[in-house]
């Protein structure tokens, strides 16, 4: 995974609640044994029409959406299934953050094992940027914080495990296996086995 | 000792490494389930580290996603069969698990199934023990009083080369329901109900568990109805203390302890309940009695009405009148008559005996309508053949209606069992997502009775008319 320090974007705003990760990558896409190229899927049945041309209106094929790499999205964001193709799908189109005031857990989880940093937001930040589409913005993962044109700054959760993966691009296996001992005497010593 | 709740107590019992503000716990999980669809990356990850798979012996693996339903039973029959990419994929997936010494359950075995139903009816989700698997819907293992809970692809991964996912507590919800369910109002309708008070989010950073009356009252069946569909509230997991039904459930599964591992291990079951005085962070509660028949008449599962009331206005929000221009419906007008295309009766929701038992109650006897599209499709191959040794296979064949091989089918769409566009599909599955079961695919979440209703009647229907008839 890369190190993931600062975001430096303009925003894209999709404003509506509960965008489900059947959106972000429809189904019939997860029959790929690979992770790559997902990019070109991502919002399918909203950005392409049935003849595969994209839809003039949606706001991914708009001029001003290009190269924004800050995605602001309604609430519970990333709901529904666990298909990690979306983060994979929204990294690979070039998404690096998600701010919302609520993204769902399973796709949270997802994100920060990609680099895709979740930012939550309280809800009079994010209806000014569900109202200012396009801002600049500045995302500060060591700091926390989230920068808004005219030098105002807001703090975002991020736990400090999360954190530090991010900002040294350390995938979690690694720390996982080197757990080795004591998940073997877990094992080893536990009441029951299963 | 402190009073701890049911999550308390499996969460407690699994921590390997204990979380810090710095670190989340590493928890250990004793039975990881895969499928087709969302482990094939995992495996290139271990192969790319040249890592082993941990605990082969807890891993169980099977088909279900992307497999057809219509009969397979090789390789050959399946390359003749299915879209190229969903074969390919069936491909790996038999490959990953021969090479790492997983037992699969392919074509070949009348255990096959859909990952959330085989797992209760082999006996290996049992109370206690941690449960993951790459799909949001693991929560149904929580009806047995495991923690069970959906992960993504690298967390599939990480739990195949260690066994262990990081994580950090979630928080807990109780929810209360007390009474009694009215006749034709079942598990669904009360778990659709629940996630209409609590909303698709409202169950975000929680572990739901569901006590009271009602609660204790449900089949194993019912309750794996109510926990499946956690997720669709936002939730982490759904738990249901273990009791009798639970163990009488379990009792001589293939997979469950036998002898006397089966008495120490029912001895450890009875200790997993919320003691009294157990604190949730927070709480709700909603009343069985009251409650009619619900269906969703948007596209999240949250946007759910008694199946007799008029679409709601909502507050004028884009979102909610773009989900009501989705499913061509009108605010103040009844889903109640609504012309129907397509009935699904199946999903590791309500694709078990009981499920299949209720909806041949409507169908016995009656035709589906002519312009309906009727698939039942069995949650696994051993409910398959018990459904056909009951004849309900037949009840389902004489109205019309389709009788397939077990799989997730229309309730995903990916194995070529889709609603086409502008279609209005009554579904027994968990998720009325935009283009679910299909391209411009619209759909209503329903019963089992309520979705037999609609076959039979070719529009949206109270089924406890037909009950009464
Ligand atoms: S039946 Fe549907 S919800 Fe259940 S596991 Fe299969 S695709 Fe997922």
């Amino acid at each position: 995974m890369d190190k993931v320090t600062v975001i430096r974007s303009r925003t894209v705003v999709m404003p509506q609640p509960d965008i489900d990760t059947d959106q972000i990558v429809p189904a019939r896409f997860l029959t790929t044994t690979t992770r790559k190229g997902l990019g070109k899927v991502l919002f399918a049945d909203w950005r392409y029409d049935k003849a595969g041309q994209p839809k003039p209106d949606f706001i991914l094929n708009r001029p001003e959406a290009a190269g924004c790499a800050v995605l602001v999205g309604g609430h519970n964001f990333g709901c529904g299934s666990s298909r990690e193709h979306a983060p994979w799908a929204l990294v690979d189109y070039g998404i690096q953050a998600v701010i919302s005031t609520g993204i769902a857990d399973i796709f949270r989880n997802n994100s920060l094992k990609n680099g895709l940093v979740p930012v939550i937001v309280d809800a009079a930040t994010h209806e000014w940027l569900l109202g200012h589409p396009g801002s600049e913005v500045t995302i500060d993962v060591a700091a926390c914080r989230l920068e808004l044109p005219g030098g105002r700054s807001i703090g975002f959760p991020l736990d400090g495990f999360s954190r530090y993966c991010l900002l040294n691009g350390v995938d979690q296996l690694g720390y996982l296996l080197q757990q080795h001992e004591a998940i073997t005497a877990f094992e080893r010593n536990r009441a029951w086995q299963p | 000792m402190t009073a701890r709740s049911l999550f308390e107590k499996v969460w407690d019992d699994h921590i390997v490494v204990a979380e810090t503000p710095d670190t989340p716990a590493v928890l250990y999980i004793d039975l990881h389930l895969t499928h087709e669809v969302t482990s094939p990356e995992a495996y290139n990850v271990l192969n790319a580290r040249g890592l082993p798979v941990r605990r082969p012996d807890l891993t169980l693996a099977t088909l279900d996603h992307s497999t057809p339903t219509v009969p397979v039973r090789t390789l050959a029959d399946l390359e003749r069969v299915a879209d190229p990419a969903a074969a390919a994929q069936i491909r790996v997936m038999i490959d990953n698990c021969r090479e790492r010494g997983i037992r699969m359950l392919g074509f070949d075995s009348d255990q096959r199934g859909i990952v959330h139903i085989i797992g209760p009816e082999l006996g290996i989700t049992q109370p206690g023990k941690t449960i993951v698997c790459g799909d949001s819907h693991t929560s149904t293992h929580g009806a047995f009083g495991a923690l069970g809970f959906g992960i993504g692809t690298t967390e599939v991964g990480h739990v195949l080369a260690t066994q262990c996912l990081l994580q950090r507590k979630p928080k807990t919800l109780a929810i209360d329901v007390e009474g009694q369910l009215p006749a034709g109002v079942t598990a669904k309708v009360l778990i659709l109900a629940i996630i209409g008070q609590i909303g698709v989010g409202g169950g975000t950073g929680h572990v739901i568990e569901y006590r009271g009356s009602a609660i204790r009252a449900l089949s194993m069946e019912e309750r794996m109805t109510v926990c499946n569909m956690s997720i669709e509230a936002g939730a982490r997991a759904g738990m249901i203390a273990p009791d009798d039904v639970t163990i009488e459930y379990l009792n001589g599964r293939p997979m469950a302890p036998q002898g006397a591992a089966w008495d120490a291990a029912v001895r450890r079951w009875r200790t997993l309940p919320s003691d009294p005085g157990a604190r949730f962070d927070r709480s709700a509660g909603i009343a069985a009695d009251g409650l009619r028949p619900m269906i969703t008449f948007g596209t999240n599962p949250g946007m759910v009405i008694p199946i007799d009331a008029p679409v709601p206005a909502g507050s004028g929000e884009a979102g909610f009148r773009k989900a009501l221009q989705y499913m061509g419906v009108e605010a103040g007008k009844p889903m109640l008559g609504q012309p129907v295309d397509v009935v699904f009766i199946g999903s590791c929701t309500n694709a078990r005996l009981s499920d299949l038992r209720q909806a041949a109650s409507i169908f016995r006897g009656r035709r589906v309508a002519a312009a309906v599209r009727a698939l039942v499709v069995p949650g696994s191959q051993a409910i398959k053949k018990q459904a056909e040794a009951e004849g309900l296979d037949q009840v389902f064949r004489a109205a019309g209606a389709e009788w397939r091989e077990s799989g997730c089918s229309m309730c995903i769409g990916m194995n070529g069992d889709t609603v086409g566009t502008g279609q209005l599909c009554v579904s027994t599955s968990n998720r009325n997502f935009e283009g679910r079961q299909g391209i411009g695919a619209r759909t209503v979440l329903a019963s089992p009775l309520t979705a037999a209703a609609a076959a039979v009647t070719g529009r949206i229907a109270d089924p406890r008319e037909l009950l009464r008839s």
